[in-house]
């Protein structure tokens, strides 16, 4: 079935250069050549041993977490207005949310960091802060897309009749809303979580002095001489995310109310 | 606890705070709407649109080559700069036509792999692609595009795997090729979700009813499948174009020209301290994604995301 | 009802937002004076720096003395690096002599009393007071190191042995060419015109009239077609040169160093024309936040054992008369090598990089200043 050979060559063109990068980790040179100059685990005590990239690593995963939970919040948030209420400015709400996605990210970065570097007045200096609101920003209409998907497919019905049985706002959402939109929440703050994580354009221009993963990365590129460390560091983060996504996939994958399978 | 809901089900004027902002809220849905609405649209107004208004600002000022300091002078030269010089001409273009390529090979690359996902594979074998087209999405961009210089380098992968073909050298090291390569490569994933979704969301009825009603397959394919898959295309296309058109990492990387991205990066942090200039350039890219995306919300493209 | 109250919500939040930004002004910068005495350290530093500057050999034992952790950004031109300093968010850069004197006329940069420095009084006498640091007697950075701008090739693929950076701009090797991407190749590319076309009378390759500054910029078009990449950074020349993209090109002595440790067939060497260079000086922000450890890291590498360790490693020559003999201690030989005994004359030789401006130094004004030839080098890169 050709269709099937075309799926083959495309999952081959997607992780030719990650199986390159996880062999180019047991490099013996620290210079990337080919073929590979022989076969080595000595870069990953060393890389194990590097506090910069420890502490980078950290700081990724820290924006990453903080810039997903607010997304969360504010995308659910929007989400929710947006599929329960009619008003005016409904399409303009989700024309905004994916700006920041949308225009390229030179344009969200520089625009974020002449705001941030000549405003004194909010008292913001480049800081993990900003680097987490740079990254929220673009990370909301993730959620909000996958939320608001899920909730045009719900009923009111559910939460009027709660209602009715005398629950008040909070429980409504604990016990029936929140159960409902849980697997979209998954998805999409797995996402907003990734694109965070590996962000590297718009958080050039809002990190100060800090390092986040990619930045270190970009560093160790312009060495020449710490690649493989590099290369240790993305293969440890690939075998870190197998399991959480695949997981996520399985939990969010829809029964399909429309379809037969 | 639901008992004692119940129990107090009848008493709205009375009971915790918690109820009675309950029953406030419920009974002025506007209010809801409202304080539903407040938190994301403030941070979006204050942290981006205004943002973006006061660098839209700073584009007519000017900055001192020695010092650095911004002037608050209003002048109109570095649009001028912008529309007489022919080589911002050139990276513009040149940018634009990248773009368009780009998204072009990866709607075709894109579309039979996420019908396969979507349509024929099983439920394990779907769950399995999946993974393997969101992994690449958690593992580096920057290695990633360090690899491919790996492959199309001189002495790389590709020029090795073509010696033992018998097949000639190519030269595509830092040539435009390359980047149009590593472009494609790094937003496929961008384009697949997408298209997948719209695929996955057709009904079976809907092609059942297209056959009952004597299509053959390509006519089902042309008349029902492509444009109930057009919105996630489109959808997906926003995505390859607009992070094709800032990008400024892959053209440094794997190539020898400069796009617009490299333009306004070398402006703010790299060659020049010209964050005036680099706000006038940057229009360029916001007005092409603005007309995109104008037409784009026509193809209902923006539920697709 | 509804609808008044959704736009009385969106016109608020608009105007409550854009108050912030307009009532951001650039505040006032008051100065810090002049750095007389160090402090308690702070725990951190951070510093832009070459690539290879913050090699762990010497970053390590300081960290280990002063507890100051090290944190380096890498700026592969000094554009970079200015840039960079401009936003207030780094403690100390080593900024050669085309950055120096926009850092002191910005004020961006603190003034340090040499006395801070025990080692100043072993430097060589050209680098105490250098004109690209000190201004009317006014030290703004403590000298570093200096060394010249290298001419590498790959031994198996050039033959014979280059002589002089015309082939550079030669067809002979097309397509295998590499050079800095930085506005002040054009300084380079007027050196060599300085010898190949003498009737240009060019003295001084950044002293440039519009004449010769075309000439310049015309043989720098004429080399783009030959050129494979522009390198942006140490890691890029390094990777074309280890992978066969490029036989020959512009380079530093630490590119030269990395692959010869690799066993890469390189090496390098200063053509007949001469070269261009750089000089070093290690400069404290005037909004550092970690100003005692920034004193603390120069008085380090002001140190004999660093200097020698740094210069070996990098390949360049160090400021500090004293580590010459070090130097031979760790590699025999590399004194001479790296030219850390050498005469006056040597140093004098080398055209170290200077920021153009329109005021020629023989009482004219009327040479090309860097404006233009930062815009100059966007058109020839294009």
């Amino acid at each position: 079935m050709s269709l099937g050979l075309w799926t083959g060559l495309v999952v081959a063109f997607l992780w030719i250069p990650l199986v390159l990068i996880c062999v180019y980790a047991f490099n013996s040179s620290n210079i990337q050549s080919w073929p590979i100059a022989g076969f080595s685990t000595k870069w990953f005590s060393a890389a194990w041993h590097n506090e910069e990239a420890r502490s980078a690593l950290l700081l990724s995963l820290k924006a990453a977490g903080l810039a997903t939970a607010i997304a969360l919040v504010l995308g659910t948030a929007a989400a929710a207005a947006v599929s329960r209420f009619r008003f005016f400015g409904r399409d303009t709400i989700t024309f905004l949310l994916v700006l920041p996605i949308a225009l390229p990210g030179v344009v969200t970065g520089i625009a974020l960091n002449s705001f941030f570097t000549s405003n004194p007045v909010h008292g913001l200096t480049p800081s993990l802060w900003t680097i987490v609101i740079g990254h929220a920003t673009f990370c909301i209409v993730v959620v909000y897309n996958n939320v608001v998907a899920r909730l045009r497919r719900t009923q009111t019905s559910l939460t009027e009749a709660s209602m009715d049985l005398g629950a008040d706002g909070w429980q409504t959402f604990r016990f029936v809303t929140f159960p409902v939109i849980s697997t979209a929440l998954i998805a999409g703050g797995l996402l907003a979580f990734a694109l965070s994580f590996d962000e590297v354009i718009v958080t050039t221009f809002t990190a100060g002095a800090q390092n986040t993963l990619p930045i270190w990365i970009l560093g160790n590129l312009r060495l020449g001489q710490q690649l493989p460390q590099v290369n240790v560091v993305v293969f440890f983060v690939i075998v870190m995310t197998v399991i959480p996504v695949t997981i996520a996939q399985r939990l969010t994958r829809d029964t399909g109310i429309l379809r037969r399978r | 606890m639901a008992v004692r809901a119940y129990e107090e089900a009848g008493r709205p004027w009375s009971g915790s705070v918690r109820r009675r902002l309950s029953a406030a809220f419920w009974r002025r849905p506007w209010l809801r709407a409202v304080a539903l609405l407040l938190p994301p649209l403030a941070w979006m107004v204050v942290f981006y649109l205004a943002a973006l208004a006061v660098l839209f600002v700073s584009a007519f000022w000017s900055v001192d080559s020695f010092t650095g300091k911004l002037t608050h002078a209003w002048t109109w030269s570095n649009f001028d700069t912008i529309i007489h010089d022919s080589t911002y001409h050139q990276i513009a273009f040149r940018t634009i036509w990248m773009a368009a390529a780009v998204t072009v090979t990866d709607a075709i690359i894109a579309f039979p792999f996420a019908y396969y996902m979507a349509r024929v594979a099983t439920p394990r074998l779907r769950t399995v692609l999946f993974v393997l087209v969101l992994l690449p999405l958690w593992s580096s961009y920057l290695a990633r595009i360090y690899a491919w210089r790996l492959i199309l380098n001189d002495e790389g992968v590709l020029n090795w795997s073509l010696d033992k073909l018998g097949l000639p050298h190519q030269n595509w090291a830092f040539t435009n090729t390359a980047m149009w390569i590593v472009f494609s490569y790094i937003w496929l994933p961008f384009m697949i979700l997408p298209i997948y979704a719209s695929l996955e969301r057709i009904p079976d009825s809907l092609l059942e009813a297209s056959r009952d009603l004597g299509g053959k397959s390509w006519a089902t394919f042309r008349r029902v499948i492509l444009p109930l898959a057009l919105p996630g295309i489109v959808a997906g296309s926003i995505f390859t174009f607009s992070l094709t058109l800032g990008d400024y990492i892959t053209p440094s990387l794997v190539g020898n020209v400069d796009f617009i991205g490299n333009v306004i990066y070398r402006n703010v942090l790299g060659l020049t301290n010209n964050l005036p200039f680099a706000a006038a350039y940057a229009t360029v890219p916001l007005v092409v994604m603005a007309v995109y995306l104008a037409l784009a919300k026509r193809t209902g493209a923006f539920e697709a995301l | 009802m509804r609808k008044i109250r959704r736009i009385h919500v969106l016109v608020a939040t608009l105007a409550a937002a854009l108050c912030v930004p307009a009532s951001g002004v650039s505040s006032a910068q008051t100065s810090p004076g002049t750095l007389t005495k160090m402090g308690k350290l702070e725990g951190a530093l951070n510093l832009i720096a070459w690539e290879g500057y913050t090699y762990k050999q010497w970053v390590q034992p300081f960290t280990k003395k002063t507890g100051c952790k090290v944190r380096a950004k890498f700026g592969g031109s000094s554009d970079e690096m200015v840039t960079l300093m401009r936003t207030g968010q780094y403690d100390a850069v080593s900024a050669s002599g085309d950055a120096s004197l926009r850092l002191i006329l910005g004020k961006d940069v603190r003034s340090i009393d040499p006395k801070l420095v025990p080692d100043f009084k072993n430097f060589i006498p050209a680098l105490k007071s250098p004109s690209h640091n000190t201004v009317k007697g006014v030290h703004y950075g403590i000298s570093l190191q200096w060394g010249p701008n290298t001419l590498m090739y790959n031994t198996k693929k050039v033959k014979p042995k280059p002589t002089s950076w015309g082939l550079l701009y030669s067809s002979k090797y097309k397509g295998k060419i590499t050079v800095p991407d930085n506005p002040i190749q054009i300084a380079d590319a007027a050196l060599y015109l300085s010898k190949s076309k003498p009737d240009l009378g060019i003295k001084d390759p950044y002293e440039l009239t519009e004449a010769q500054f075309k000439a310049a910029v015309d043989l720098l078009k004429k080399q783009r077609p030959l050129v494979k990449k522009y390198w942006a950074s140490a890691g890029d020349e390094i990777d074309l040169f280890k992978n066969g993209g490029a036989w020959i090109g512009a380079s530093w002595p630490y590119q030269t160093n990395t692959l010869q440790a690799d066993k890469a067939p390189v090496k390098d060497l200063i053509p007949k024309e001469g070269a261009t260079g750089w000089a070093d000086t290690w400069m404290i922000s005037s909004k550092a936040k970690h100003p005692n450890c920034a004193v603390a890291w120069i008085k380090w590498v002001s140190t004999p054992k660093v200097q020698a360790q740094q210069a070996i490693y990098f390949g360049e020559t160090p400021a500090n008369t004293k580590a010459c003999r070090i130097m031979d201690q760790l590699s025999k030989g590399s004194c001479a090598q790296y030219h850390a005994n050498a005469s006056a004359k040597y140093f004098n030789s080398i055209k170290f990089w200077k920021t153009p401006v329109k005021d020629c130094g023989n009482g004219q004004s009327n040479c090309v200043d860097y404006a233009r030839w930062q815009q100059a080098w966007t058109d020839i890169k294009s």
